[in-house]
């Protein structure tokens, strides 16, 4: 009898998610672990996004669900298999790089779309027709940097420490590196850090100050860099700190001085204290959700939502398609339309997958993030 | 003839317990290979049998420096990373002349088998000469050296032949050429040939090579060097031969098992051979029971699959996973629950009964 049921309760379940109205939108990212706050972010992000969606009843209605990788790819592969077992029609992708690439590569022989919120490296969308991105390429992100340093003037002399088993703050380094002197910063000293030996940073901030470097650039995640601030703190150096996205994040990390962070400037694609209605809007129910202030990966993540919901509404996708069907219409909605979001507007994207949109300078002010413009 | 000899000479309980595991192991292939054809296996079920094979490959690897030899080694995801880099790097050099995916795959994890060997022969030289809880802390400083070597190493193919780099990328490759191996970005687009008919061949001929060396001089060896140090070396053994033997297979299985699990994946990166990945190894081998090679089999398979059956708890997964590993520990470990399973064990009985 008790097998009946359960087997009855079964079919209903599957009868009602069958039927059910959404398009069922996974994503893979670190929800646990040492990257927990990106993963955690994008996920919030999209939630808001998808609930706001389907509270206004309009004929895109998503389903969401995030699995946990725990920023490996080997668990990221696990985690979209899973997603895959669910019914996942368009994906997310994965919110980190290298398990991004990994997923990326299942997507494209699975022929799934996915639009990733914040995987930066090239290497993810290279050479697959259906994996998209919706935050910058790590090289660009290296470029703009010294670009926007040189343009506003902010230094001549430049230090970088750079985390040399990291595909990410390599990515970022090596472009820096290249477009430097073209745009006449001289980088005065370059010193390196990796996985084990990275809470002491005496002898690469000892180096950048003898060289006399005006600004420190610090292509990484906020959690060396806080130890960074800290123990420039400590030995009495006050450069000017240039950061990338990765340094988004560093004021909601547990136990950090705010204090530390003041007037540490960041290349960031989206700006919390935008005063436009969408942003404000957006700000607000992450505040009240969560008690904090969204990051670029939580915007990172409601935009693609978004994205997602404009392409299909105009591709006419309706739910019951599989996802095979819709990988085709999402690639030439991607490929054709202009998307405004929290991050950018008329944000457009490559064949490749590639996004254009322009970068927002901030700095830490007070204990939050004020643009820099 | 000397196969003969060597069967009858074996221990009856023993050589039932070798076949015991090569019948597990060949029944568990094919009824995976049935459910996967057919539409009863989830996509997340098929995406780790390859991963699984791999981590059993390790756990019969470790297993025989562990259980067998009686050292202990903690830095053994450092030679699956030596195998995985070697094999998916010529397994990429390959991909003009051999199109045969199968052969290809064969002949790098060969490749990855020898220079995994090579690592084994060249750290097990001043390893092998400490003991007990100092050779650990040895092999464990060896693993994060490989970590650290792969982080900052660089190698590209072009024209002109192979060249490669330490600290930064100064290969200054030609036109067309392409760098394969790059630094902490490890390896990209890796064309993902391996297979589970494949790493169910590995295991077997992984087993087939322990049970083989156990089962030889050389095994009972091991194990004298294991039971009684001082007592092997005084009829005469020679003792850092015989461990550098055992660490160099070892090596080697690990090696072939690295490339298996690297071309399963499009991607690698040395730092996922790190410290964490050698305990879990380890974790397979004492949850197993050392020098049990099912078992240690059977514990790589379960604790894979695990905390991916444990996703519907979402944050508590990984609590989860902890409190069941200990709780497999505290049963496995109990006089009456082993009592228990050994009734179970038809084998067993008779053995009793003899």
């Amino acid at each position: 009898m008790k097998k009946i049921l359960t087997c009855a309760v079964l079919v209903l379940a599957m009868a009602a998610s069958a039927f059910g109205a959404g398009f069922k939108i996974g994503g893979t990212g670190p929800l646990t672990g040492g990257a927990a706050i990106y993963g955690t972010a994008a996920m919030r992000g999209a939630q808001i996004a998808v609930d706001e969606i389907n509270a206004s009843g309009g004929e895109i209605q998503f389903e969401l669900r995030y699995e946990d990788d725990t920023h490996d790819a080997e668990k990221a592969v696990n985690a979209y298999n899973a997603l895959k077992d669910w019914g996942m029609q368009v994906s997310l992708g994965s919110v980190t790089s290298k398990p991004a690439e990994a997923t990326a590569a299942e997507n494209f022989s699975d022929r799934i779309f996915a639009l990733t919120p914040s995987a930066s490296s090239a290497a993810v969308t290279e050479g697959k027709d259906n994996v998209f991105q919706m935050c910058f390429v790590d090289p660009n992100q290296g470029t703009a940097s010294a670009q926007y340093i040189a343009s506003k003037n902010l230094a001549k002399k430049v230090a970088i420490i750079w985390k040399n088993d990291d595909v990410y703050s390599k990515g970022i380094r090596d472009t820096f590196v290249e477009k430097a002197p073209e745009v006449g910063l001289e980088v005065v000293s370059e010193t390196t850090f990796a996985d084990g030996n990275d809470t002491d940073f005496s002898v690469q901030l000892t180096e950048a100050k003898e060289k006399g470097a005006e600004l420190v650039f610090l292509p990484m995640y906020y959690q060396p860099a806080s130890l960074i601030l800290a123990q420039a703190q400590a030995m009495g150096y006050a450069p000017k700190w240039f950061g990338v996205d990765g340094m988004d994040g560093i004021l909601t990390m547990e136990g950090f001085d705010k204090a530390l962070a003041e007037g540490v400037m960041l290349l960031t694609p989206f700006n919390a204290d935008a005063k436009d209605e969408k942003t404000q809007k957006f700000v607000a129910e992450y505040q009240k959700r969560f008690g904090e202030i969204p990051n670029q990966f939580a915007a990172d993540g409601y935009d693609c939502v978004y994205a997602y919901c404009q392409a299909l509404a105009q591709a006419k996708a309706t739910p019951d398609m599989d996802a095979e069907a819709l990988c085709p219409k999402m690639i030439e909605q991607f490929t054709t339309m202009t998307f405004n979001g929290v991050t950018g507007e008329n944000v457009k994207w490559a064949a490749n997958g590639e996004v254009t949109k322009d970068p927002k300078g901030m700095v830490i002010k007070d204990g939050a993030y004020v643009g820099l413009d | 003839m000397m196969t003969m000899k060597r069967l009858i000479n074996l221990k009856r309980a023993e050589a039932r317990r070798i076949y015991l595991t090569y019948a597990v192991v060949i029944i568990a292939y094919v009824v995976c290979q049935i459910m996967s054809s057919t539409k009863f296996f989830s996509s997340s079920m098929r995406g780790m049998l390859v991963p699984i094979c791999a981590y059993m490959v390790m756990a019969v690897s470790l297993n025989l420096v562990v259980g067998i030899l009686g050292e202990l080694s903690l830095g053994h995801a450092g030679f699956m990373s030596v195998g995985a880099f070697a094999g998916v790097t010529s397994a990429i050099l390959m991909q003009g002349t051999i199109t045969n995916a199968p052969v290809r795959l064969a002949l790098a994890m060969i490749i990855a088998a020898i220079f995994a060997a090579i690592a084994g022969f060249l750290i097990g030289i001043p390893v092998l000469r400490l003991k007990g809880d100092y050779l650990a802390i040895v092999t464990l400083a060896f693993g994060e050296i490989i970590k650290s070597i792969l982080n900052n190493f660089y190698l590209g193919v072009d024209s002109q032949g192979l060249h490669f780099s330490m600290l930064s990328d100064t290969t200054r490759l030609l036109k067309g050429g392409r760098l394969i191996i790059r630094g902490p970005m490890g390896i990209s687009g890796i064309q993902k040939i391996a297979t589970f008919p494949a790493g169910f061949v590995l295991l077997m001929i992984a087993l087939m090579i322990v049970f083989n060396l156990v089962n030889s001089r050389s095994g009972r060896a091991f194990m004298a060097i294991r039971d009684d140090r001082i007592a092997a070396e005084s009829i005469g053994l020679d003792i850092t031969k015989y461990k550098m033997m055992a660490f160099v297979m070892s090596a080697a299985i690990a090696g072939a098992a690295g490339a298996l699990f690297a071309m399963n994946y499009s991607t690698i990166v040395a730092n996922k051979f790190d410290f964490n990945t050698s305990i879990l190894i380890l974790v397979f081998v004492v949850l197993g029971g050392q020098g049990n090679m099912l078992g240690g089999i059977i514990a790589a398979a379960v604790l894979t699959i695990l905390p991916e059956k444990l996703r519907q708890f979402s944050e508590y997964r990984m609590l989860l996973y902890a409190v069941v590993l200990i709780v497999m520990m505290l049963a496995t470990n109990n006089a009456e629950i082993r009592a228990f399973l050994s009734g179970l064990n038809p084998f067993r009985r008779k053995e009793e009964a003899e």
